[in-house]
């Protein structure tokens, strides 16, 4: 039998860490269930984040958000704020799964299973998300960037528990874009993913593009040649595609059931054609 | 350990290890077997029961998570000795062939309704995509949602 824990704050979450250092926390279960069936696992002490107020909510100030770990899909998808501030994470978040599964999911549980398809993660990536990692003793930033080291792999350390969740608001970034390939469009994990932002100025010079890839690497893929190729032209079709070129060198795709490295590659370079459309 | 919650209305308590898992504890303690496991791990949606209102699945919830919370499964949907207007309807359009994914189907389409009171065609295939169906198609079963959203709409107006 597995113990199973549900701390109603953060104090209880804390006291309940110092006595059991080894006890996995999850939020939704929607990954770490699954996974913990699959392997049968057994005297485990599991902690349930879903009853932490201080997890889950969404905070907005003058510059961005602030957004509780533990607080799902559907919470965000709901709030209209993050909907027309950072479409770019809302557009994202209405592919991901499906509804019963937004309505347990977490944002942040989405970040701490570090998966290569995570359809979170290239939205956070261009909006330079900063992660907030707490223990009893304190908290540290990391940026989302150099937080996933590996497929799976964090920054998390033991003991520590991702927190909260810092969005800025990209200013001036007119086009906010996202794509997922997937072999249908409900309950599909990608085969690849683009977000993008673009500012341009008033004559339509693009004069800064943040993009990231999910699904063509071991975690989010940049490509800052793509992104220099892209900065100082108007938005055309042939800039594109020449900024396409350079993307798809920059990634490292794998063969799986869903898709080959072939075709990963070509489709994910290509979703860069579909900006400003 | 003690669990307290509400289910089907009442208020209901049980001790049961804390990592059962929702689908087990209700299917086998409770005898709700309207719930079924197509496939434990959130991909099919007939797992599904309502948390406070919204749907959830069941395969992937420990029983801790039921504490305080109030659950609604096919069982409790419908009044005593009548069916719900979902449930009408879903028989009037032939949206149950073999039935399995149908209490999912049904708790999912409920969810949708009290929130959308309305909803188009499209709204309602977004709403039960986390639902699948081996063999009724999802045609009859759409039809069946819009039939029940128009027919709980009259009974509201009719109630005034
Ligand atoms: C049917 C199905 C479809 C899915 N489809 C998609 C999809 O389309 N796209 C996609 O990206 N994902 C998908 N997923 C995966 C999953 O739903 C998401 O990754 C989700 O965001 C995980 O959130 P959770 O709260 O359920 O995580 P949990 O299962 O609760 O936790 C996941 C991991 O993160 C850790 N963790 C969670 N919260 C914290 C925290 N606050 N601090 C530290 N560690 C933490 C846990 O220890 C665990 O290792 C799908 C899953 C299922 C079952
Ligand atoms: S049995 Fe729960 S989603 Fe399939
Ligand atoms: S009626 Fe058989 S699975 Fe839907």
């Amino acid at each position: 039998m597995n113990r199973v824990l549900l701390p109603k704050n953060l104090p209880e979450l804390w006291s309940f860490l110092e006595n059991e250092p080894e006890a996995r926390v999850y939020a939704g279960g929607t990954d770490l269930l699954v996974q913990m069936r699959a392997r049968c696992a057994d005297n485990l002490v599991l902690i349930c984040l879903e009853r932490i107020a201080e997890l889950t909510g969404i905070r907005e100030d003058e510059d961005g958000f602030w957004i509780g770990a533990c607080t799902t899909f559907r919470h965000l998808l709901n709030h209209p704020r993050i909907r027309e501030q950072i479409p770019v994470l809302a557009k994202a978040l209405s592919t991901l799964g499906s509804p019963p599964i937004r309505n347990m999911a977490t944002i942040g549980g989405n970040i701490c299973t570090a998966s290569p398809a995570g359809d979170t993660l290239p939205p956070l990536y261009v909006l330079d998300a900063d992660l907030i990692l707490s223990t009893q003793s304190g908290e540290r930033v990391v940026p989302l960037s150099g937080f996933i080291t590996a497929p799976g792999k964090t920054q998390l350390e033991r003991g520590e528990v991702l927190t909260q969740i810092r969005i800025k608001k990209p200013e001036g970034y007119r086009v906010q874009h996202f794509e997922k390939v997937g072999q249908r469009k409900a309950l599909a994990c990608a085969i690849a993913s683009m977000a993008a932002l673009v500012k341009t100025s008033p004559a339509g010079v693009i004069e800064s593009a943040r993009i990231a890839w999910g699904s063509v690497g071991p975690t989010v893929v940049v490509s800052p040649d793509a992104e220099a190729a892209l900065t100082g032209k108007t938005l055309s079709p042939a800039v594109l595609e020449a900024a396409a070129d350079l993307a798809g060198k920059a990634m490292a795709p794998i063969d799986d059931i869903r898709a080959t490295a072939v075709y990963r590659r070509r489709v994910a370079a290509n979703l860069l054609l579909r900006i400003g459309t | 350990m003690i669990i307290r919650f509400v289910l089907n209305g009442e208020e209901t308590q049980i001790d049961c290890a804390p990592d059962r898992r929702v689908i087990d504890l209700l299917r086998e303690d409770f005898g709700l077997t309207g719930i079924k496991e197509g496939c434990g791990s959130g991909e099919c949606g007939t797992c599904t029961i309502l948390v406070d209102g919204e749907n959830r699945l069941s395969c992937l919830m420990l029983a801790v998570q039921l504490e305080g919370k109030s659950i609604t499964t096919i069982e409790g949907l419908a009044g005593e000795n009548r069916q719900h207007p979902l449930q009408e309807a879903f028989i009037r359009c032939g949206a149950v062939q073999c039935g399995y994914c149908s209490p999912g189907m049904i708790l999912a389409a409920r969810a949708l309704l009290t929130e959308n009171p309305e909803p188009t065609r499209e709204q309602i295939r977004e709403a039960l995509s986390g639902n699948l169906c081996r063999c009724t198609g999802y045609q009859k079963i759409v039809d069946a949602v819009e039939a029940a959203a128009r027919a709980m709409q009259k009974q509201k107006e009719k109630a005034g």
